[in-house]
């Protein structure tokens, strides 16, 4: 395979997500170890990521809940090349979309999970890590 | 009925450049030697292009074609911010323009130093509609679409048994049609073996199951029906569609991540037509990674949900098969020219001017794109007068 010239950029560490007033509970809520999800104020349903809009109502009012961080494997991909070089240490690693009892889904790291082992609706708990600069992100541990 | 754009406007020029690994113009001249090949295959001149729908993520803006060609009077501009999907979203944007008289003579042009400058990573990153994704889902280390399609052909398999060895079917049958192609990269043979032995890049994809990155520039030129008739071979567009998915700024909050934003186009494209799936003679489906195809197969209406991986198999898709698909090799064995590439070899399909790669007597044939998360486009044509 021929190289690629010196010109291309690359991602070199972990992107840190930029709150926006929106979304700052959620991050706040990570910081504090706690898994917040955004429920509409008026008719009660939980969306993910965070917006300003209920879908279903079109209501701007919005709540936080807690979430009981249960949930089941929805998807997942065994990461070989690193694309973000300040991951090349942890490659291979599984990244896994699981559903949340709460309806919504969220897209985090496994913890040393081998996908050999991963099946559709494998029971997974959301844990908490510090991984760079003071940014706390859930990652998805097989019950 | 829904408006109808069917035989309202064609396809009246296309333009390619050489398809490299690397290459010393800058993107802008890339497409603008692409630009100039179509409208001199229209028959057309600079000066007759008045409207400019050039790619959103891209290295050009419609500015930059009336300074370098010196147009007086561009009255349509517009962009259509769908990634992959875009040149074909393009196609619908460019046919209402010229149905409705906004302007006469259409240029979509995209170039691109796709190998020799920034990475696929870094680009997406700084498309506006990735700001959902980028901000919520690639600092847990999902940065790369391999990475976020991924889990969506993963899921498939799960659900429905589809294998690697169908992803192969893919990968190893757009190598075949690339080399009949004189402007296509990949010239190596490749066998299913190959493929299962080329190295993973996130599972199910391995590196035969990823697009190519390539430099190089493609454009088209779109008239109205009436102006496209005193072209040299203008090709009709009978129906086009653009389909945004549930979810559309994120794929894990969709309801059914195996099925795209082509699953809302197709019905409608195919009503506009008058013409089924049934009625295709070639396909020119968008290849960022072997899975896509099998889905967007899906979603077009050649099989259920779920049997796309059977129904590669065997042949199917290849040149002498029941439906060939990427007659020109693809994303995956041609370039990467984000699409622009399949619209210009499904015209010369159209006009029966596709050399060793030209399925006989093809009478109708579609094109479609697919990207930015799942967004979908469909644009169905028929053959040249």
């Amino acid at each position: 395979m021929s190289a690629r010239p010196p010109t291309g950029e690359t991602i070199i560490s972990r992107p840190v997500p930029e709150p926006t007033i929106d979304s700052k509970p959620y991050w706040d809520g990570l910081k504090e170890r706690r898994l917040l999800l955004q429920q509409c104020g008026n008719c009660g349903l939980v969306r993910h990521y965070p917006r300003p809009m209920c879908a279903a109502c079109h209501s701007l009012e919005v709540c936080w809940i807690e979430s009981s961080r249960r949930g089941r494997l929805y998807a997942w991909t065994e990461v070989h090349h690193p694309f973000v070089p300040a991951l090349r240490d942890e490659i291979p690693y599984v990244m896994a979309t699981v559903e949340l009892e709460e309806g919504v889904r969220l897209q985090c790291q496994m913890l040393s999970a081998e996908a050999v082992a991963l099946r559709l609706d494998l029971p997974v708990e959301i844990v908490f890590r510090d991984v760079q600069g003071g940014l706390v992100l859930p990652f998805a541990r097989i019950v | 009925m829904a408006a109808s754009l069917n035989g309202r406007a064609a396809v009246v020029g296309i333009g390619e450049t050489a398809y490299r690994r690397g290459s010393d113009r800058s993107a802008l001249a890339l497409q603008l030697e692409a630009s100039l090949s179509a409208i001199e295959d229209a028959g057309l001149e600079p000066k007759d292009i008045d409207g400019i729908l050039p790619y959103a993520s891209g290295a050009a803006v419609a500015e930059d074609f009336i300074t370098n060609f010196g147009l007086e009077d561009v009255t349509f501009s517009a962009t259509t911010p769908m990634g992959g999907a875009s040149c074909v979203a393009a196609i619908q944007a460019a046919a209402v323009a010229v149905a409705t008289g906004l302007c006469r003579n259409v240029l979509l042009p995209i170039g691109r130093r796709g190998y020799s400058d920034s990475r696929v990573a870094s680009r997406v990153a700084a498309m506006p509609q990735f700001h959902v994704v980028s901000e919520f889902e690639t600092p847990s280390g999902t940065i790369a679409p391999a990475q976020l399609y991924a889990p969506m052909a993963r899921r498939h398999m799960e659900l429905y048994g589809t294998t690697a060895d169908q992803f192969a079917e893919v990968a190893v049958t757009m190598r075949r049609h690339a080399m009949l192609n004189d402007n296509a990269i990949m010239q190596k043979p490749m066998t299913v073996e190959d493929h299962h032995a080329s190295r993973m890049i996130c599972d199910p994809y391995r590196l035969f199951d990823c697009c190519l990155e390539s430099d190089g520039g493609a454009a088209v030129v779109i008239s109205s029906a009436e102006r496209a008739a005193d072209t040299r071979r203008p090709v009709p567009i009978l129906g086009v569609a653009e389909g945004h998915p549930d979810s559309p700024s994120v794929i894990t909050q969709r309801p059914d991540i195996t099925r795209l934003g082509l699953a809302k186009a197709a019905p409608r494209a195919f009503g506009m037509a008058g013409v089924g799936p049934e009625d295709v003679d070639v396909a020119e489906v968008y290849d960022c990674f072997t899975w896509t195809v099998i889905c967007q197969l899906e979603d077009l209406g050649f099989c259920p949900k779920g049997e796309g991986g059977a129904f590669v198999e065997g042949g199917r898709i290849g040149l002498d098969g029941a439906l060939p698909v990427n007659t020109h090799g693809g994303l995956l064995s041609q370039a990467h020219i984000v699409g622009m590439n399949h619209v210009c070899e499904l015209v010369k399909q159209m006009r029966g001017e596709a050399g060793r790669a030209q399925v006989a007597g093809a009478e109708i044939g579609l094109v479609t794109g697919y990207g930015d998360l799942g967004d979908g486009s469909l644009a169905i044509m028929g053959a040249a007068a």
